[in-house]
């Protein structure tokens, strides 16, 4: 019984800190931005502009032309938010209205708590890069993760009309049932790494190079060649996983346009749409996050040298901290831009097809690799 | 854990489950239920229990109660809103529980370790999943496979049962 | 009848989906170089590009009312296009030509003459209707306005828009 009591006000102040930093300056922002760049990337692909023209309008202060030709669209984020805060809150008239003013904050919520215990830096002014660094670090994301589908379901459920309650359905069995193979394919990963806990997942691939590249830290043992193949499996499965729980196509059967209108979110408007937006893109960020710490090395960048506890103290820790929070976020775009050019690229699954994938595919290749991986672990030192 | 923070979520965490019961909507009482499963779990945080914490949050209140939640909505059960007020039943549930609160109470104040905090263990984290591993797989191996087997032989007969029924 | 597509029979390669899914990420990946190196050019940055010097002579725009080559109005106010308009966007106020007027023997003129560019679905059977060649669809697109007022084009605005047309059919030419 000992948390808040006797641990000094700084370490308070600096979590809080450190949560109003993540969430307000960098993961609302790259939520933002990542739509625009879903619109921007979608329209490239398709031999289109997207939108590009978007400037502040100052026109409106009795300036002659507007800022949008520096700015080249870039202010279409800040719009849309506009948009949607003054649209008209809308709610039907045959909603369980106290489910329906739920549901967008569940939805919300999960995804932005994910965050407390990823490891998004190394030490700064002494202090670890992370909101909560707890021992069982992967099981919380996928605890909270897993409480994410409530949103959805509740959303489907209380519109009390057809396609919503289709949506909630189905994001409610698909996510059960991607949740089986998402924790299963991260098993291997977790054996190599005898530990639950992220910080320590990024300093095992400090000293023995990024999982998925195992020769970042300069040399090649047989021992982490072997390795390599369950974990390169482990990260297919994981990223497939991955792209059904957060519902983005292939597997965005819960909000398909094209045959439920937008499935769960139909009867939604204005902000309360807008929730449901940015948790889901929250959500992806989340998973992106996840999967830099598990294979990618978090914030590491090889050949750099490390700050320790001490060295952070000083200017030139403080700019490495600084490179290496910049690097964790950098490879988390990277991966949100593989989520929309897949976004762009694939058809979506049959329902069939996607149960079938997860429980017959996905699941049993996961499973087996934990035998692959375990056995590798027991016979090669 | 701050007593602030203790009863905090042990009020509401009683609140929840008080209202599993007392809803009339099958939906709103599945909510409460996973309410009060968060409440419990955020309890087992401040014990520092964090592996218990997350468990509880990932099988019961993101696996089992989603499954249930899902069933609720398939069915649409309305009788339960239908249903009268039943006073026989309500005394009956009163004296049951209780009889159960006074039973526990009893129980708590005949064990004298329960009331005197337990010694600080002393170590900045406690590797508490490790821990759980090697208790499961060492002293109780022979009981955790066997329960594997049934839970196995349960599905597989759940199997075999539903698909003989579409027939 | 029931049609019965055959199934194709996948090699184990296409039943793998990877290798597909691989090759329709790399597509996507060219369009997207090619559009970021400036080597598609399939959209037209419309206010600043225009493609009015392709329209076609058949282009439909905004209807116009038009003069001939002596400047005499062209309609007669007849108002069959009025009563043929299909939204009812026009609205004609017939007039009589004063007598001492070169063209009195025409008799009749609009008064007034208001298109309601709200209404009008640019669907050309006024033009098709005139039985004197008076009303045209040129191939003005964009007719914006503040106020539903302005979205009115009067007797004046549709004459500036639609200028001159000589005549085909001499009736009315003061020579003849
Ligand atoms: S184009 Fe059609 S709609 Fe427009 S004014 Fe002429 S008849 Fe009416
Ligand atoms: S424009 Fe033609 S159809 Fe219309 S009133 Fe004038 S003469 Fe008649």
């Amino acid at each position: 019984m000992a948390l808040l009591n006797d641990i000094p006000w700084f370490l308070i102040a600096a979590s809080v800190a450190k949560t109003l930093f993540l969430i307000f300056l960098v993961v609302l922002p790259l939520v933002s931005y990542t739509v625009y760049a879903e619109r921007r990337v979608s329209a490239l692909i398709q031999d289109r502009l997207g939108p590009n023209r978007t400037g502040f309008p100052i026109s409106l202060f009795g300036f002659k032309k507007d800022l949008q030709l520096v700015l080249g669209g870039l202010g279409q984020p800040i719009a849309d938010a506009v948009k949607f805060l003054l649209k008209e809150d809308f709610t039907p008239g045959h909603v369980n209205k106290v489910y329906f003013w739920m549901a967008p904050v569940l939805a919300m919520v999960p995804a932005l708590s994910t965050l407390a215990v990823l490891p998004f830096g190394n030490y700064m002014f002494g202090q670890k890069m992370v909101v909560a660094d707890v021992n069982v670090g992967i099981l919380y994301v996928f605890a909270i993760a897993s409480i994410g589908v409530y949103g959805i379901v509740l959303a489907g459920w209380s519109s009390n009309s057809k396609y919503p309650f289709l949506g909630g359905i189905r994001a409610s069995s698909q996510m059960i049932s991607y949740e089986l193979s998402l924790g299963l394919s991260a098993v291997p990963v977790l054996m190599i790494l005898g530990n639950l806990n992220l910080s320590d997942a990024i300093d095992y691939q400090v000293k023995n190079g990024w999982l998925l590249l195992p020769f970042t830290d300069g040399n090649l043992t047989l021992r982490e060649l072997l390795l390599w193949v369950p974990v390169l499996i482990s990260f297919i499965v994981f990223s497939i996983s991955m792209f059904a729980e957060t519902n983005r196509l292939p597997f965005d059967l819960p909000e398909s346009e094209t045959e439920l209108v937008a499935g769960y979110h139909t009867e939604y408007s204005s902000m309360k749409f807008a929730l449901f937006f940015l948790g889901e893109y929250a959500a992806m960020i989340a998973g992106s996050s996840v999967i830099t710490v598990l294979f990618l090395g978090g914030w590491h960048i090889p050949f750099l040298p490390v700050n320790t506890l001490e060295s952070s103290m000083t200017a030139p820790g403080a700019v490495l901290g600084l490179v290496h929070i910049t690097a964790f976020f950098a490879k988390v775009a990277v991966l949100l831009g593989i989520f929309i050019w897949v976004r762009w690229t694939l058809p979506r699954f049959r329902f069939d097809q996607l149960m079938k994938l997860g429980w017959l595919y996905l699941f049993e290749i996961a499973l087996v690799n934990i035998f692959i991986t375990a056995a590798i672990l027991a016979l090669v030192r | 854990m701050s007593p602030v923070l203790f009863w905090a979520f042990t009020l509401l965490m009683l609140a929840f489950g008080a209202s599993v019961v007392l809803n009339r909507n099958p939906v709103a009482s599945a909510l409460s239920l996973v309410g009060s499963f968060l409440c419990l779990a955020a309890l087992f945080v401040g014990l520092d229990a964090f592996f218990i914490a997350v468990i509880q949050v990932l099988v019961y209140a993101g696996a089992v109660m989603v499954l249930f939640l899902f069933i609720i909505m398939l069915l649409d059960l309305k009788a339960e809103q239908r249903r009268r007020f039943n006073p026989v039943a309500l005394v009956g549930g009163a004296a049951v529980s209780g009889a159960f609160v006074a039973f526990l109470l009893h129980v708590l104040k005949s064990f004298p370790a329960g009331s005197q905090a337990f010694p600080n263990l002393g170590v900045e984290r406690l590797d508490d999943v490790r821990l759980v591993g090697f208790a499961l797989f060492n002293h109780f191996n022979l009981p955790f496979q066997t329960v594997g087997v049934l839970v196995l032989v349960a599905s597989i007969g759940v199997v075999v049962l539903s698909r003989r029924e579409l027939k | 009848m029931a049609y019965t597509v055959r199934r194709p029979n996948l090699t184990f390669w296409e039943k793998l989906y990877l290798p597909n899914i691989i090759a329709g990420l790399a597509i996507t990946l060219k369009h997207l170089r090619k559009m970021l190196a400036g080597e598609t050019h399939v959209v037209m940055q419309y206010p600043e590009e225009k493609w009015d010097a392709h329209l076609p002579e058949y282009y439909r725009g905004a209807p116009t009312l038009v003069t001939d080559q002596h400047g005499r109005e062209k309609c007669v106010s007849c108002q069959l296009c009025e009563f043929i308009c299909p939204p009812r966007a026009i609205k004609i106020k017939p007039g009589h030509i004063p007598a001492e007027n070169e063209f009195a023997k025409v008799e009749k003129a609009p008064e007034a003459f208001d298109i309601d560019m709200t209404r009008c679905i640019y669907c050309g059977l006024c033009e098709e209707v005139c039985p004197e060649q008076a009303i045209f669809l040129r191939k003005d697109y964009a007719i914006t306005g503040e106020s539903r007022a302005e979205m009115v084009h009067d007797k004046t605005k549709l004459y500036e828009l639609g200028g001159t047309m000589p005549n085909l059919v001499h009736k009315w030419n003061p020579d003849k």
